[in-house]
């Protein structure tokens, strides 16, 4: 019997794409888009086991070893520096890391500059290349208001069309890094299960996935 | 000698086995204080995996650290003078923070040194044992060699250096060959040079399948070098009989910048983590002006406890019941009864919940004709 692969997969709209990609490879499990409140789905003529989990969890279970290989955003990696492997850029999910203000905000270099945000290690790290002293804020959601209500001068957070920051009278300053959704891997399976998981990597680039 | 080892846990076994191992090859075992002047790895900080020290001030004023790690002091006290050899190995906590709860943790870790006058059989004599060690966890283990000369050579040629040269070593240790394909393109690498070290990314198996890879990507005389190593490495684990579950995994670049030349990493199906780390790491010694070089390896021993432990049905073999009976009567039965080899805890009834076990025992059972228990009466 072929050993199995675990594969975490993103509750929500990425995942379900990125459950395609993987069914259009070859790897699909039946029932695991039906509507269901079951999380683990497992077939095993192509010896795949997938099972949903929280966006921001999955780089958790591939790292431990729970998931062999896992879906993530760029966006959760670079934040959580997660060991694991990034083998493919999968091309889904795409957005962009970005510092936005209000439209009339002016910045003073002099002063520290408050910062709100999901992801602190990201704008740390950003702005500590820019040698500049900021506040960091860690908010866990709507994060727009804050400028608007005075709580930050900026914010650093994913823009995707960039419709909810204009419709705030908010704008994009700089971009700090493209996103998209990585096909990782944990680092032991990878040396254990290596020829499965790289006939898996393969299945997908013939695909015309992740040929950067 | 079952009886000895029975509650002996999985990282103790080990340890012994390994120290015994070890010993064989002339190696000593290095004892050291719990404590170290914390100067030593503030002016080291380089060699240490993590920032954080606990420290603490001796009543003299002195700053102390507890010890984040061994080799350091190894390093400092080693005679290594006038061609010799320091050969060492050593069991030692180490006090860590936790790179996902940022809290302080003591580790166990078990780790062997060969510094001073060592060439090309010491650097191959340590990898093997360092597969020796992963064979007596677990027959199912992988080790990984590298170079870390290898990938700069390829990197150098590049031009890539400085904060860009970090990014492209965590890109290659990630294997994120889009990741590696950016900064090329942003520093304008050649497209051959490019695809050469996006290709490191995906190179990773046996000696066999990977070297002639290797071969053909090499950069020059410097690359040339560390495959030669390798190789002559590899023909020394095939001598030990260690060479079978040996990869080549270039991609590895070492977790601290003192690493220079070969690096290998150990692992264990099951364990979700590197179980052990080690390569040559010469500049460390060039650091505190001792001449050679050195290389070692240390073993995570509290990562075991991911590994299942055999679960036993029963917590003792024979529960005695012992009701009233006096307590030099308990302790004649209790020694009878352990002669054969079995555990035996002795309780005056038997309760619910207590302890699991194969056999009940009642003390009045074991008593003869005349009301006693038979066995050693010397003191009576």
């Amino acid at each position: 019997m072929r050993e199995m692969i675990n594969i975490a997969l993103p509750k929500g709209r990425l995942g379900e794409s990125a459950y395609r990609i993987f069914e259009s490879a070859g790897y699909g499990c039946p029932d695991v888009l039906s509507d269901t409140r079951k999380l683990v789905f497992e077939d095993e003529s192509c010896a795949v086991r997938f099972f949903w989990v929280k966006p921001s969890d999955v780089a958790i279970y591939t790292e431990r070893g729970a998931a062999d290989i896992g879906v993530a955003g760029l966006d959760i990696l670079l934040e959580g520096e997660h060991d694991v492997y990034e083998l493919l850029d999968l091309g889904i999910g795409r957005c962009r890391m970005a510092v936005a203000a209000m439209t009339d905000f002016e910045d003073n270099a002099g002063c520290t500059l408050r910062v709100a945000t999901k992801f602190p290690n990201i704008a740390k790290k950003y702005y500590l290349s820019q040698g500049r002293d900021i506040d960091v804020i860690r908010l866990n959601g709507s994060i727009e208001l804050a400028p608007l209500l005075g709580l930050s001068d900026v914010i650093v957070d994913i823009v995707e069309t960039g419709t909810t920051l204009r419709e705030n009278n908010l704008e994009v300053r700089s971009e700090i890094v493209k996103i998209s959704a990585m096909l990782i891997a944990n680092k032991i399976s990878y040396r254990f299960k290596n020829r499965r998981i790289c006939e898996l990597v393969e299945r997908i680039r013939a695909e015309g996935i992740g040929n950067d | 000698m079952q009886n000895e080892t029975r509650y002996f846990s999985k990282a103790e076994k080990v340890s012994a086995e390994c120290r015994e191992i070890y010993s064989g090859y002339g190696y000593k075992q290095y004892n050291m204080s719990r404590f170290e002047e914390y100067d030593l790895y503030a002016a080291n900080r380089d060699f240490l995996i993590g920032d954080s020290i606990i420290t603490f001030t001796e009543r003299g004023g002195r700053l102390m650290a507890l010890k984040p790690d061994v080799t350091l002091s190894i390093v400092k006290n080693a005679a290594c003078e006038g061609g010799r050899q320091e050969k060492v190995f050593y069991l030692e906590s180490v006090y860590r923070t936790d790179q996902s709860s940022s809290e302080f943790r003591e580790i166990m870790q078990l780790g062997l040194e060969c510094i001073g006058d060592i060439g090309l059989y010491q650097t191959g004599e340590v990898v093997a044992l360092a597969a020796m060690s992963l064979s007596v966890i677990s027959k199912n283990y992988i080790l990984d060699l590298s170079h870390r000369g290898f990938i700069s050579a390829l990197a150098d040629r590049a031009a890539i250096y400085g904060e860009a040269r970090g990014e492209l070593m965590r890109c290659i240790g990630g294997r994120n060959s889009a990741g590696v394909r950016s900064i090329c393109a942003a520093r304008g690498v050649a497209p051959d040079l490019t695809e050469q070290l996006a290709g490191l990314t995906g190179l990773y198996g046996s000696m066999t399948d990977i070297m002639p890879k290797l071969e053909l990507m090499s950069v020059g005389e410097k690359a040339d070098a560390a495959l030669a190593e390798l190789r002559s490495i590899y023909r020394i684990l095939e001598e030990f009989g260690c060479a079978e579950r040996v990869n080549l995994d270039l991609s590895h670049t070492g977790d601290m910048k003192y690493y220079g030349g070969v690096t290998f990493c150990g692992y264990i199906e099951n364990i979700p983590f590197a179980l052990l780390s080690g390569g040559r790491y010469d500049g460390l010694l060039e650091k505190f002006d001792k001449p050679g070089g050195a290389v070692g390896f240390a073993i995570y021993l509290d990562r075991l406890s991911s590994l299942p432990e055999p679960k036993s049905q029963y917590d003792v073999d024979i529960l005695l019941v012992t009701q009233e009976c006096d307590g030099a009567e308990v302790a004649r039965a209790v020694e009878k009864l352990r002669r054969s080899g079995r555990s035996v805890m002795a309780v005056r009834k038997i309760s619910k919940g207590g302890p699991r076990c194969r056999e009940i025992v009642y003390i009045e059972k074991m008593k003869d004709s005349d009301g006693e228990v038979s066995g050693r009466k010397g003191y009576r």
